[in-house]
């Protein structure tokens, strides 16, 4: 059937859909170019992925069939494709950069009797249209996302206004195309009143039945506020699809305790732990640090030595050397002077844009990121298709570059470039196949590390390695009104680069930090020590492939072929960011990498007058998406319209989230 | 060709067009205002006048005369409409004010007529607006109109001062550059931690030797050390903010002197009688009565210059005749009716002259700058400043504070070491270094008069001290020497002329210009004033009231060069019989 087909001819066509290929997309597409977006997988962001409690579970699920599933790959189909003077590079099938996933879970597994009578959050709708797409929608679209990204104020306006509201903040700005219903049911699950909860067991059962308000990320990270991952989002106006909250404190962990790191002038003025001479003392550090670079006579004795031996020589007490190194410039016991230094700038540089740490954190979870560049791109005409890869790539044997694509469908697909993120490359077209590896936890727990006056912060924790040949270990821990987790629950995630398994890396840190029961459902016993851990209710472990060191030399392919490596394993996104920028400069040197969208406004449709713009373009749009088989993204015309309107089309999301190519 | 390109207005396009919505906005805004006030000229108090001010007041919040004319229908409403229905109005009416300050959170007009609403309100939520005060201050924590407004809610809804001081904890906290905050705390503290009265029984009939500092506004000295530790938290972490160094110095106390007589003077000669105040007043309205020898006597008091209106010397001549016998012994008593208390003196036989007055000791003089605190506080408060001087040598804050605490605990033990840290203000804050030398000269005054306070003698001598200015002449109403020599001084004040007992005037070698305060010194004899800048010939007009001047010292100034100058100066000086030129 013709809507089965896809156009034969792209610009560009970029195989997933993590944060680097989602970024070069929605560039390509702002800019003119005509692109194919796909994923073999059924959700957006691929290892950049959120997931409902649910929708992890079923990953998890898939990760273990996956390990016994054998490939059998059909060469016949595409051979027949194959014209003379071509070649062919096969892609993978097999998503490799997961493994030594392992669950535990802790919550009692018995049912609850009272849940039913109190039926409050159960009453609740589903969070968001996305997750519905996520689970539902097979080779969908980016449509049903619009949901989650009508919301056109800029994140910097956002947060001014919103900060200072702190509790009623996520309820506020939560969700601007719920139904009114839903709307209307928030505020009694929003975090404002958890009481109830936090006195009340958690079951699995719970965990499963709530399992919507969960959006778990498989990487953890943080977006610096003067990052080039939020100068992109502002700059190329994307910041309009989504909503942040400011991380309100960083923590770390000295002798067992888990303790505040004074790091903006605020901490330290109120902070208990340092004396007014330590005060003094960090502060003027931080004050030199902020332009180091004018004073080189202070540091040109270090610039071989490593930044701890600067900070000695500073006299600087131990407890600051501490502070600096592991929470404010996050740096090993090995980086170099200026490194460091550099380091600590940046997060100075970052503190106060938004709040009195220098991070942000996307509402939903960081999975909403490349989702809204995905956005971008479907907004100026980029086609989307999950479920639905790349068998192989067609190589020009004259000029040794990759003229067209097999899509897994069969169909030969021509494009001038093809962007592919790493885990569909072949361990043939390697130059290299030993990895770094990142080792990830994933827990849910009863209580804050650090309980304070406000229950609903998103704390950043820095551990020091607990041993000196251990890896310091990154701790995120996410509280309900970040839409991250369940009310009366936190959503824990700890990362460290690998040296063992994500288990032998992370579990000494887990039981340092929380109360890990024997037997599930246990409750640690009355005045022990224990008591005052919070309780893991689940854990996964799992590591993920740090290919962020490749580049274009670690692969035998043509120079039209960009691979996009995976997330890193630092706490920013710079560097996916810039390497979006430099494939996309490599595709067109000549033109403007993300610059701002235009104001819905602002934008004319061919032969419409101003007043009939919005129709125009949609009815234009849906005709090609009928002819072309592929669902489009919703013209922006609709999006900046009036909330009146905008609740209509949230009504009509689900159908367009339910497309007639499932397959 | 590229497709799938969208096309965007032109810049000139989207200025136009916002050009026009512009006008068109403006045409709207006039016609609507003109109705406005059409209306309200024919008197119409209606809905439909709410209706009007709303839209208008809804883009300009600041337009004052609409919510005069909301006031206007507002009370006519109020008597035409039931109790429940005025309540709503002025609920709604608050909900509008909000959305008005959403537009401008500093218009006067919104806030004003908000504090009016609440008095129409038989029972306002104070709840809501202390929540709404929270709100804007969290946004803008120094929009003064908020925080006004906020001090009418918290007196109107009876807040507790506790909560008042937990909610300055909470705003310092996030940011202690906010003076605002800091200050409020100091208006609370007295409330909530007074100072203990003091063990002795409250004076009946003040005497004029108790202590002369009034300890009002202190706070308890348990709470005073949470508070030196909270103001050095702050400077330890950013010692260039000054809020925390002014709340520091008000926490270390600013006593006030208490009001007395501090001294008379009376002599035979001119059978005048001056009398120095504890601060500047205007003697007429005062009520100051003078009795002699138990006879109240009709007196007039002037002041020493006419320039001084408010002053704290003030001399009045006695009837003819009723001192001028030596052999005859007076008592003299001032009475100062208004802060009843008073001061006697005693003129004996044989003496010329008596006077009598608290010896200025350095406790109560001068150190009602700084401090009433006890020593040992202050003693640990230098020792903290001095730890943070070793860490910013540079910073002014510090080094002023550690000069003002020095002079608290012992002025002329530490005159070495402030004089080094004035330098070094001097330094690090040259815009402010005019300021930093009259601090100074004023402190080295002082601790001159506390010397000579000492040393009992009636010759004072303030040569090569760097001055730039003269203060505290009030303390020296019986100097009859007075040397300033090679200073830095520009001109003799007004003030100047207080020295009632002065003989003989030394101030060479500074750059006077002005001898205003040369004026009916009536002991004066000697003047030297070489190498100075007096210029012109009527620059000297007012050494002729000085009647007793018969030598002159002018070598060194500008004004040799007038002409006929010699004989100029003895038509103006007749007595003046040893004159250097």
């Amino acid at each position: 059937m013709a809507a089965e087909e896809l156009p034969s001819q792209f610009d560009v066509v970029i195989l997933g859909t993590g944060l680097t290929e989602s970024v070069i997309a929605a560039a390509l597409s702002r800019v003119g170019q005509n692109v194919l977006h796909l994923d073999r997988r059924n959700y957006y962001a691929g290892n950049w992925a959120s997931f409902t409690f649910n929708g992890l579970l079923s990953w998890i699920e898939e990760y273990k069939n996956q390990q016994e599933v054998q490939i059998t790959e059909s060469e016949q189909v595409w051979r027949s494709l194959i014209d003379e003077g071509e070649d062919v590079v096969p892609l993978s099938s097999v998503d490799s950069s997961i493994s030594n996933l392992e669950v535990f879970c802790y919550a009692s597994e018995e049912e609850e009797k009272e849940e039913e009578a109190k039926g409050l959050l159960t009453s609740c709708q589903p969070m968001n249209a996305e997750t519905v797409s996520e689970e539902t929608a097979g080779d969908s679209t980016v449509t049903g996302d619009d949901a989650t990204a009508a919301d056109a104020t800029t994140q910097n306006e956002e947060h001014k206004f919103s900060e200072p509201k702190e509790e009623q903040h996520t309820s506020d700005i939560s969700e601007p195309s719920q139904s009114q219903e839903e709307k209307d049911s928030q505020p009694i699950s929003s975090p404002a009143d958890p009481p109830v909860e936090v006195e009340k067991k958690i079951t699995y059962q719970k965990l499963v039945k709530e399992g919507r308000r969960f959006n778990i990320d498989l990487v953890s990270k943080l977006m610096y506020s003067r990052g080039a991952l939020v100068d992109l989002l502002i700059k190329s106006n994307v910041s309009r699809y989504a909503e942040f909250k400011n991380i309100g404190r960083i923590l770390t962990c000295r002798n067992g305790k888990v303790e505040q790191v004074p790091c903006s002038r605020a901490d330290v003025f109120a902070s208990k732990q340092l004396t007014v001479v330590e005060k003094r003392m960090l502060m003027k550090f931080l004050t030199f640090c902020l332009d180091f670079e004018q004073h080189p006579e202070e540091y040109k004795d270090y610039i071989e030595k490593p930044f701890r031996d600067f900070l000695k020589n500073k006299k600087l007490t131990e407890n600051l050397q501490d502070f600096i190194l592991h929470s404010i410039a996050m740096v090993t016991q090995q980086t170099l002077t200026e490194e460091g230094l550099k380091a600590t700038q940046h997060f100075l540089r970052c503190l106060g844009r938004y709040g009195n740490t220098p991070f942000l954190f996307p509402l939903y979870g960081l999975g909403e990121i490349p989702q809204c560049f995905c956005r971008m791109c479907a907004v100026f005409g980029g086609i989307y298709c999950l479920r639905h890869s790349v068998q192989c790539l067609v190589v020009d044997k004259a000029s040794n570059k990759v003229k067209a694509v097999i899509d897994t469908r069969g169909q030969k697909i021509s494009c001038s470039h093809f962007v592919v993120e790493d885990s569909y490359i072949r361990d043939e077209q390697r130059r290299s196949t030993v990895y770094r590896q990142i080792s990830r936890a994933v827990l849910i727990t009863d209580r804050s590390v650090l309980p304070s006056e406000s229950d609903q912060q998103i704390s950043l924790v820095t551990i020091p390695p607990l041993e000196s040949s251990a890896p310091a270990v990154r701790m995120v821990e996410l509280c309900s009104s970040s839409m991250t987790c369940m009310p009366g629950t936190y959503l824990v995630h700890l990362t460290c680069s690998s040296s063992g398994t994500a288990q032998e890396d992370l579990a000494p840190v887990v039981s340092e930090l929380f109360h890990v029961s024997t037997i599930p459902g246990e409750e640690p016993s009355e005045g022990a020590e224990e008591r005052s851990k919070p309780a893991v209710l689940w854990v996964m472990y799992f590591n993920m492939r740090d290919t962020s060191a490749l580049d274009s030399s670690s692969y035998s392919l043509p120079s039209n072929v960009h691979v996009c490596t995976g997330p890193d394993g630092s706490l920013g996104s710079d560097c996916s960011i810039k390497l979006a920028e430099s494939v996309f400069q490599h595709i067109l040197p000549d033109e403007e990498f993300c610059p701002p969208a235009p104001n819905p406004e602002d934008i004319i449709y061919d032969g419409d007058g101003p007043q009939a713009e919005g129709h125009g373009f949609e009815e234009s749009v849906n005709t090609e998406a009928e002819e072309e088989g592929a669902a489009h993204e919703k013209s922006p015309s609709t999006e900046s319209s009036e909330p009146a309107e905008m609740d209509s089309v949230t009504q009509q999301a689900p159908s367009d989230t339910t497309p007639s190519t499932e397959e | 060709m590229m497709h799938g390109r969208v096309k965007v207005k032109s810049t000139a396009q989207q200025e136009e067009e916002k050009r026009k919505e512009k006008e068109e906005k403006l045409k709207a805004f006039v016609t609507a205002r003109d109705a406005v006030l059409k209306k309200r000229s024919a008197g119409e108090h209606d809905e439909e006048a709410l209706q009007l001010t709303r839209q208008l007041l809804s883009s300009n919040p600041d337009f004052a005369s609409l919510w005069n004319y909301r006031r206007e229908v507002l009370l006519q409403l109020e008597t035409s409409r039931e109790k429940d229905e005025v309540q709503k109005l002025y609920e709604s009416e608050l909900h509008f004010i909000e959305a008005c300050l959403k537009v401008n959170p500093k218009s006067y007009g919104c806030w004003h007529h908000r504090t009016w609403v609440n008095t129409r309100l038989s029972q306002p939520d104070w709840t809501r607006e202390l929540g709404l005060c929270d709100r804007c201050l969290s946004l803008d924590e120094r929009n003064f109109h908020c925080w006004d407004y906020r001090r009418v809610v918290v007196k109107e809804s009876g807040v507790s001062v506790e909560q008042e001081l937990q909610f300055t904890d909470r705003l310092i906290g996030s940011n202690f550059s906010n003076y605002s905050s800091w200050h409020y705390r100091s208006t609370l503290l007295p409330q909530l931690h007074p100072q203990p009265a003091p063990d002795s029984a409250p004076n009946t009939s003040p005497s004029p030797t108790t202590s002369p500092q009034a300890h009002s506004h202190r706070v308890c000295e348990e709470q005073l050390l949470k508070e030196y530790e909270l103001a050095h938290n702050a400077f330890f972490t950013d010692p260039n903010d000054q809020s925390a160094w002014f709340y520091y110095r008000w926490l270390l106390g600013r006593a006030e002197r208490e009001e007395m007589i501090s001294c008379v003077y009376v002599s035979r000669e001119g059978e005048r009688v001056s009398v120095a105040f504890s601060k500047p007043v205007h003697a007429q309205s005062e009520g100051l009565m003078l009795v002699l020898d138990g006879q109240p006597q009709q007196v007039e008091w002037r002041s020493t210059h006419p320039r001084l209106r408010h002053s704290p010397v003030w001399l009045c001549d006695l009837p003819p005749g009723s001192i001028s016998d030596i052999s005859n012994e007076h008592n003299l008593t001032i009475h100062w009716t208004e802060k009843h208390t008073h001061r006697d003196c005693a003129l004996y036989t044989g003496c010329a002259e008596s006077w009598c007055r608290d010896s200025a000791t350095d406790q109560e003089l001068f150190r009602s700058e700084l401090s009433v605190e006890k020593s040992s506080v202050l003693q640990a408060e230098l020792q903290s400043c001095n730890q943070l001087l070793e860490l910013e040598p540079q910073n002014k804050w510090c080094l002023l504070t550690i000069i003002l605490l020095m002079r608290a605990l012992d002025p002329l033990g530490h005159e070495k070491e402030t004089l080094t840290h004035f330098q070094a203000l001097k330094e690090v804050d040259p815009m402010r270094s005019s300021y930093y030398s009259d601090l100074c000269s004023k402190f080295l005054i002082e601790n001159t008069i506390l010397k000579m306070e000492y040393a009992e003698v009636r010759v004072f001598s303030l040569s090569n001290k760097n001055l730039t200015t003269l203060c505290h002449l009030d303390q020296l109403l019986f100097v009859t020497h007075i040397n300033l020599s090679s200073n830095q001084l520009l001109r003799l004040p007004p003030q100047f002329a207080m020295l009632q007992c002065l003989e003989v005037l030394e101030a060479d070698d500074n750059a006077i210009e002005s001898l205003e305060g040369l004026y009916h010194l009536p002991k004066l004899e000697e003047v030297s004033l070489r190498n100075n800048q007096i210029c012109k010939l009527s620059d000297l007009e007012l050494l002729a009231s000085c009647t007793k001047l018969t030598r002159l010292d002018l070598r060194g100034n500008p004004v040799h060069r007038t002409a006929h100058i010699e004989s100029e100066l003895s038509q103006l000086l007749p007595l003046v019989t040893a004159l250097s030129l």
